[in-house]
């Protein structure tokens, strides 16, 4: 059982990773990428936003959403799965705000790191991509646990990399109309292609 | 020698500013400074003397890569003839064996010099294709951008063709090595200021764009339809047997890539490029360091259905572009980690990787090139967290 969870957590990080191989929260990859220091405190925040509300989704998509899981009230036939796009994205919304409060009210120093990235994490679709492959492939609650983190793991270690990447193509003389964004996207493009090293390893 | 100067003295005049072919200074740049010294002089106070400057640094690894070019002509013949000279009356199927039979040789897999000839007809064309593409590209964005042309791309286009299969069309050769000098390097401003090493790159795109014909069992003798396992590919299925001796390996009389085959000829290009400082020991031997702790973990932990995992890293050092990859490839100093520390960790890295990659990933028999690229991209930020560490220390010391 731990070899499976092990593998899925293995999995998530490199094989599927959400920014190298889904392409998933491009917007924010790009945007925060431009400083290795900025880049890991954007990917602690994904990594923690990732991990509470991967499982929040799973408990609310099988106690609430799922065809048949409302049998307990005495709707057997009721399948509220279409709801499901619109609660995930409000229950993220809701999760970050309620991390944020309490990291403010508690933790002062981690929220003056996260800062800014939380609340603009709400709308990167690695997260939201995240939930929805986790109802697609109908993993249970300790799965989607692992699987929230490892692929918060997965979008950070691709966001601090290209970082680095970035800082060290500040001495690069780049072609005037593909500074900035443009050399950026050709730069992720050169590093999903190494990371298809791990593309077709079956765990 | 003094005509030539004298050439290239009354030319010069066109390409200085102002002059008729002011746009192709950069060709005539490269060419004069490839055979002389530079005429640029240093007018000022003080500054570092060394006879090794980049021109000379990449003509000393066009050194180191001459045995694995010799292996290369050798071997790609040895492994055609030897094919050949198994089938009853052959006929010719292509034309580099209409010129073999043309000058008079046959396909003798035991005579050296019918070896040498045959291979190196297979070589020197995509070697010419690469450097007449590639060289379009650098001369281009030379001239367009202004800066000269660099001797890196001697490295480059000597790596590329040996990190082919015998028999790849011209035109994949040429959309390659396209591919790897303008994205790979021009776009990030060239020499120096790559992040990933463009001869990988190049093999990289071709190997995803057109994986019929750079692998499978196929490609690797330079006959038509002669289907010829690498050792590798023996190694991962278990209904093969590994044909070659473990010597055979090592000297490179195995089919492969066409240059990479031979880990002797690595480890005398590794020999030079160590004694003259170019090539960074420390990322050979972590690379080493990783590969054989990576194999004996495999071997320790074993399987029953996964053949691979009992190989031991004596063999995993002969077969595959291993040799090659970890000698010339992953050392490139642009791509490569910067700080002594960095280059250990990036070395062990991409020895675990690659061992990694050609055990549990039935994708890829071989992994080397997309370890050393895997380790290209974490290059940087392997360096910034020695960086760091460093200023980090040095605060503490002072005080600070």
């Amino acid at each position: 059982m731990l070899e499976h969870y092990l593998s899925l957590f293995i999995k998530s990080i490199f094989i599927e990773n959400m920014a190298l191989a889904f392409f998933l929260g491009m917007c924010t990859f790009m945007a925060i990428s431009k400083r290795v220091d900025s880049a890991i405190g954007l990917g602690i925040a994904v990594v923690v936003v990732q991990a509470v509300t991967m499982p929040v989704n799973n408990l609310i998509y099988n106690g609430i959403l799922k065809e048949g899981s409302l049998a307990w009230a005495g709707l057997e036939n009721v399948d509220l799965t279409f709801l499901g796009l619109l609660t995930y994205i409000g229950v993220i919304a809701a999760m970050v705000q309620i991390l944020e409060m309490t990291l403010d009210r508690y933790v002062p120093k981690l929220y003056n790191t996260l800062g800014i990235f939380l609340p603009l994490i709400t709308v990167n679709c690695a997260i939201l991509g995240g939930s929805l492959l986790m109802v697609e492939r109908n993993y249970t609650f300790p799965e989607s646990v692992v699987f929230g983190f490892g692929s918060g793991i997965g979008f950070a270690l691709a966001v601090i990399a290209l970082a680095g990447i970035r800082e060290k193509m500040k001495y690069s003389n780049v072609p005037t109309g593909l500074r900035g964004l443009g050399i950026t996207f050709i730069t992720v493009g050169l590093m999903a292609i190494a990371f298809m090293l791990f593309s077709g390893i079956q765990l | 020698m003094k005509f030539l100067r004298d050439i290239l003295d009354k030319s010069e005049k066109q390409f200085e500013k102002g002059g008729k072919l002011e746009k192709l200074f950069p060709l005539y740049e490269a060419i004069d400074t490839f055979l002389y010294s530079t005429a640029n002089r240093t007018k000022n106070d003080s500054h570092v003397r060394d006879a090794l400057d980049l021109k000379r640094m990449m003509v000393w690894v066009v050194i180191a890569l001459v045995p694995a070019v010799l292996m290369a002509l050798f071997n790609t013949g040895y492994q055609a003839n030897l094919v050949i000279s198994k089938i009853a009356d052959f006929q010719t199927t292509n034309w580099q064996q209409d010129l073999v039979l043309a000058l008079g040789l046959d396909f003798n897999p035991d005579s050296i010099f019918s070896n040498m000839i045959h291979g190196a007809f297979y070589f020197f064309p995509v070697y010419i294709v690469t450097l007449a593409v590639g060289g379009f590209w650098e001369a281009l964005f030379a001239s367009i951008r202004n800066h000269e042309i660099a001797e890196g791309f001697l490295v480059t286009s000597l790596l590329f063709p040996l990190i082919l299969p015998p028999d790849i069309p011209y035109w994949q050769v040429a959309l390659g090595i396209s591919f790897g000098v303008v994205i790979g390097k021009e776009v990030f401003g060239g020499v120096g200021m790559n992040i990933l090493n463009p001869a990988l790159t190049a093999r990289a795109f071709l190997f995803f764009a057109y994986p019929a014909q750079i692998s499978g069992d196929k490609v690797w003798v330079a006959v038509d339809g002669i289907s010829s396992a690498t050792p590798l590919a023996q190694f991962a299925d278990h209904s093969l047997t590994v044909t070659a001796g473990w010597w055979d390996s090592f000297i490179g009389l195995i089919p492969g890539s066409m240059g990479e085959t031979s880990t002797l000829a690595a480890l005398i290009g590794a020999v030079i490029l160590i004694a003259t400082g170019i090539g960074s020991w420390r990322i050979m031997l972590s690379i080493l360091v990783g590969m054989i702790g990576m194999s004996l973990i495999f071997n320790t932990v074993g399987s029953s259905t996964n053949s691979m995992f009992e190989v031991t890293p004596l063999w995993h050092l002969v077969v595959g572009g291993f040799a090659f990859g970890t000698v010339f490839m992953a050392t490139d100093p642009v791509s490569a980690a910067m700080t002594s520390e960095g280059k250990i960790l990036y070395g062990i890295l991409i020895g675990i990787l690659v061992v990694l990659v050609r055990v549990v990933n039935p994708a890829f028999p071989e992994g080397m090139m997309l370890a050393i690229l895997f380790g290209n991209v974490f290059a940087p930020i392997i360096d910034k967290i020695y960086i760091n560490k460093n200023i980090k220390r040095r605060l503490a010391r002072n005080g600070l």
